[in-house]
C-alpha cells in the first residue's frame, strides 16, 4: 500500500521534471550555443500560456496548445535577430541586463494587454479525473503532459544527434571558431535555436495553463526552477539536463511523501550537493570558449 | 512600487501624488490671482500611507486594495475633503515583512504620514504593528485574519477591520454542522506556512475538538508553492472524509485547480477564502462551503451602490479586499470628521468609544474597546453545482449573515477569556 503511494509520488515527479525539463533545456541550449543567460525566458514561458487561453477561447483547448508555442517561437526568431545577436561575443553581464529589462517590460507588457487578474482557463471535460490502474491513482492531463513531453524530447534529441543541423549545432557549441573556419555561417543555426528554446517554454506554459494560476508575474516563478536544473544538469548537456529535470521533480516528491516541509527546500540541497561534488553539474563537458 | 508613477493600466484611475500636487498648485495659483487669503488658509492634506501586497502570492488580492481605498479617497475628496483638508493615500507594494515594516517607517520619518493603513498578509501587518508602535502612530489592519493581531499581539496603536480566523472558522462550521458534516467525521487539513496558516490551524483544531471531529493529518504549505499534486497523493493516502484548506492567496487557486484535475472524491471545504482566488479556479473547480466577510451580492442597497461605482470606474466587480478597503478609508473619514484631526491619540479615543460605522451591511459595525477588532456580520457561502453557474461570478452562493439577526455579532467573535488581548 505505501508502495504505490510512494511510486506515485515518483511518477508525479517524472511528469513534474518533464515539465521543468521543457523550460530548462530551452534555457540550456540558448546559452550553450550563445553564451546568453536568458533571463527573459520566462517571459515566453508566460506568454505561451497567455495566448494559448485567448487562442483556445476562439478554436478549442487543443488548437490553443498546439498554436500558441508557434507563434511565440516566431516571436522567438525576432527576438534573436533584433535583440539577442547583438550579445553574442560580448561581455555576458550586458546580456543579463538586457533580458533580465525584456523581462520586466514582457511582465508589464503582459499586465497591459490582459490585465493583472489571473485568467481562467479550464481543462476540458475529457481531460477530467484520475486513472485508475489497481491501487495506482494518477491524474489523467498529467498522464497526457508525459507523453507530450516525451514525444517533443524524442525529436529534440534526433534533431541534434542524427541530423546535419545537429552536428553544426554541437560543433558550434563547442569550436565556433573552427566551424567559420569550415565556411559555415552558424548565424542561422543560432536562430533556430532561440526559436525552439522559446517555443519549448511557451509549449510548457501552455500546457501548465489549466492546472496552475495565469498571472503576469509566473515567468519570474518558474525561471528559479528551471535555473536550478540547468546548473544540476550542466550547461551544454542535453542528458544533464534531462538527468537534472527528473532528480528534482522526483526528489521533490519523494521529500514531500516522507518529510512535507522540506519540500521546497530539497532542490537547492540537491543543487548544494551536485555542485559540492561537481562543479560543473551532472553531466556537464568544459566548454572552451566560456572558460579561456 | 509605487503605484502613482508606475505603468499599471488603472494608474490613470488612481489618485496619485501627482495628481494632488498638480490639483493642489492649480488652487494655488488660483489663490495667487484673485484670493490671496484663500492660500494662507489652505490646510494641509491628510497623509495617508497605505501599504498592501502587490506582487507574490498575495498580489492579486492586493490590486483590489488599492483600487478600493483610492476609490474611497476620490469619493470623499470630490464631496470636499475631511474638514475641509483632501486626502492624499500613498499606495505602496509591500512584498514581505521587512519591506513592509521598512516602507512603514519611511512613511512615518520621512513621509510625514497621519497614519497608516492597509496590509493583507497578517506576517507583513505584525511587522508594521510594531514599527507603528514604536512611533506612537494609528495603524488599521485592513486585510489580514490572524487572531493573534487581536489577541497575544494586539497593540494599542493597531485597529483591524476584517474577521479574524476564529470568526471565518465559525461562520463556516456554523454551516457545516447544519449540514452534517463535522460530527464524528475525519478532517484532513493543509496549511499555509506562514503565522495567518498556523493561527488558522489552531482557530480549526478548537473547533474540530468541541464538535467531535478528527483531525487525521496536516500539511504545512509554503506560501511559494505553486503545484500540490506530491501533497494531493498524500491526501489519498490518508482516505479523509473532509479535505479542508487553511491556505491562503494563490495557494487556494493553485489547489482547487488540481484538486479538481486529480478527481479525489473526498469533499472539500475551507476556512478561508477571498473570492477572486475563486474567480481565478475557474467555473466548475470550487465546491464546498466557505467563509467570506462580503460578497458583491449582498442584497443592501448600499452595498450595490458600492458595486456600481467600483465597477463603472474599474470595468470589473469588486472583489471583498475592494471593500474592506472601501469601507476602511470611509471609517476613518468618518473618525476624522467626528474628532476634527487625524491626531494618532484623538483617533485611538474615538474608535475605542464604540461609534457605529456604516459597513454597507444591514447592521452597523463597531470597534471593540479591548481588542480593537471591528465586529461586524459574516457570511458562508456555498458553490453552484457544475454547469449551473454562467460564469465565475455566478457560481458563490452568499448565504444568510451570522450571527443571526436575533443575536449579538459579540456571539461569533472570541470572548474575552479566549483572547488573551492587554494594552
Amino acid at each position: 500500500m505505501q508502495f504505490v503511494f510512494l511510486l506515485e509520488q515518483v511518477v508525479n515527479g517524472l511528469v513534474l521534471g518533464g515539465y521543468y525539463l521543457l523550460i530548462a533545456l530551452g534555457l540550456s541550449l540558448i546559452f550553450s550555443v550563445g553564451g546568453i543567460v536568458n533571463l527573459a525566458h520566462g517571459a515566453f514561458y508566460a506568454l505561451g500560456a497567455y495566448l494559448s487561453i485567448t487562442i483556445s477561447r476562439w478554436l478549442g483547448f487543443m488548437p490553443g496548445i498546439v498554436i500558441s508555442p508557434v507563434l511565440v517561437a516566431m516571436l522567438g526568431i525576432v527576438f534573436e535577430r533584433l535583440i539577442l545577436r547583438r550579445f553574442y561575443r560580448e561581455d555576458p553581464i550586458i546580456s543579463l541586463l538586457v533580458t533580465f529589462g525584456l523581462a520586466m517590460v514582457a511582465e508589464q507588457a503582459l499586465r497591459m494587454i490582459w490585465g493583472s487578474a489571473p485568467l481562467v482557463q479550464n481543462l476540458p471535460p475529457e481531460f477530467r479525473g484520475p486513472v485508475m490502474l489497481g491501487e495506482f491513482l494518477f491524474s489523467r492531463y498529467r498522464l497526457t503532459l508525459l507523453a507530450v513531453v516525451v514525444v517533443v524530447m524524442a525529436g529534440l534529441w534526433l534533431l541534434l544527434n542524427k541530423t546535419a543541423f545537429g552536428r553544426v549545432v554541437r560543433a558550434g557549441i563547442q569550436q565556433p571558431d573552427m566551424v567559420a573556419a569550415l565556411g559555415i555561417r552558424l548565424q542561422p543555426y543560432m536562430t533556430t535555436i532561440v526559436m525552439l528554446g522559446v517555443g519549448l517554454a511557451a509549449l510548457a506554459g501552455a500546457l501548465f495553463a489549466p492546472i496552475t494560476i495565469v498571472h503576469p508575474a509566473m515567468g519570474a516563478e518558474i525561471l528559479t526552477i528551471a535555473f536550478v536544473v540547468v546548473v544540476i544538469g550542466g550547461l551544454g548537456s542535453f542528458w544533464g539536463v534531462v538527468l537534472a529535470a527528473v532528480l528534482v521533480g522526483v526528489v521533490r516528491g519523494v521529500t514531500i511523501h516522507y518529510a512535507p516541509a522540506a519540500g521546497e527546500a530539497s532542490m537547492y540541497v540537491l543543487m548544494f550537493l551536485v555542485l559540492l561534488l561537481r562543479p560543473r553539474g551532472l553531466l556537464g563537458e568544459p566548454i572552451e570558449k566560456f572558460e579561456k | 512600487m509605487k503605484i502613482s508613477d508606475s505603468g499599471a493600466p488603472h494608474a490613470s484611475g488612481y489618485w496619485s501624488r501627482r495628481d494632488a500636487l498638480k490639483a493642489g498648485a492649480g488652487a494655488a495659483a488660483v489663490g495667487l490671482l484673485g484670493f490671496p487669503a484663500i492660500v494662507r488658509a489652505q490646510p494641509k492634506a491628510i497623509r495617508i500611507g497605505h501599504l498592501t501586497p502587490m506582487t507574490g502570492f498575495l498580489g492579486t488580492l492586493g490590486e483590489y486594495a488599492v483600487q478600493g481605498i483610492q476609490m474611497a479617497a476620490e469619493e470623499i475628496n470630490a464631496a470636499g475633503g475631511v474638514n475641509g483638508r483632501q486626502i492624499d493615500v500613498m499606495s505602496e507594494d509591500s512584498i514581505n515583512p521587512e519591506n513592509a515594516a521598512t516602507k512603514a517607517q519611511r512613511m512615518i520619518e520621512r513621509d510625514g504620514v497621519d497614519f497608516i493603513a492597509g496590509e493583507i498578509s497578517s506576517a507583513s501587518a505584525l511587522a508594521i504593528s510594531q514599527v507603528a508602535a514604536r512611533h506612537q502612530k494609528l495603524f488599521i489592519a485592513v486585510g489580514p485574519r490572524s487572531d493573534v493581531l487581536r489577541g497575544a499581539n494586539c497593540s494599542k496603536y493597531m485597529f483591524c477591520i476584517d474577521i479574524p480566523n476564529t470568526v471565518m472558522v465559525n461562520a463556516v462550521g456554523s454551516a457545516l454542522k447544519r449540514d452534517g458534516m463535522v460530527d464524528g467525521k475525519n478532517f484532513y487539513t493543509l496549511t499555509a506556512d506562514y503565522v495567518f496558516g498556523h493561527d488558522l490551524l489552531a482557530a480549526a483544531k478548537n473547533f474540530f475538538a468541541a464538535n467531535n471531529a478528527t483531525l487525521i493529518g496536516n500539511e504545512l504549505i509554503a506560501t511559494d508553492v505553486t503545484d500540490f499534486s506530491p501533497f494531493l497523493i498524500k491526501v489519498r493516502q490518508a482516505r479523509p472524509d473532509i479535505v479542508c484548506l487553511n491556505l491562503a492567496g494563490n495557494q487556494v487557486t493553485n489547489f482547487i485547480k488540481q484538486y479538481a484535475e486529480f478527481g479525489l472524491p473526498y469533499p472539500t471545504v475551507g476556512f478561508n477564502l477571498n473570492t477572486a482566488d475563486a474567480w481565478a479556479a475557474g467555473v466548475g473547480n470550487l465546491t464546498g462551503t466557505w467563509p467570506t466577510v462580503w460578497y458583491h451580492t449582498l442584497d443592501n442597497p448600499r452595498s450595490k451602490t458600492f458595486v456600481e461605482a467600483f465597477q463603472a470606474k474599474y470595468n470589473r466587480l469588486p472583489e471583498n479586499h475592494a471593500w474592506i478597503s472601501y469601507i476602511t478609508l470611509k471609517i476613518m473619514a468618518q473618525a476624522m470628521g467626528e474628532v476634527g484631526s487625524a491626531e494618532t491619540p484623538a483617533l485611538i479615543e474615538y474608535l475605542e468609544s464604540g461609534a457605529e460605522f456604516d459597513i454597507l451591511k444591514d447592521r452597523p459595525a463597531h470597534f471593540r474597546s479591548w481588542d480593537h477588532q471591528l465586529i461586524q456580520e459574516a457570511y458562508p457561502f456555498t458553490v453552484k453545482p457544475a454547469g449551473e453557474a454562467a460564469d465565475v461570478y455566478d457560481m458563490i452562493v452568499l448565504g444568510d449573515p451570522v450571527p443571526d439577526a436575533s443575536e449579538p455579532l459579540e456571539n461569533i467573535y472570541p470572548t474575552a477569556q479566549q483572547n488573551t488581548c492587554t494594552f
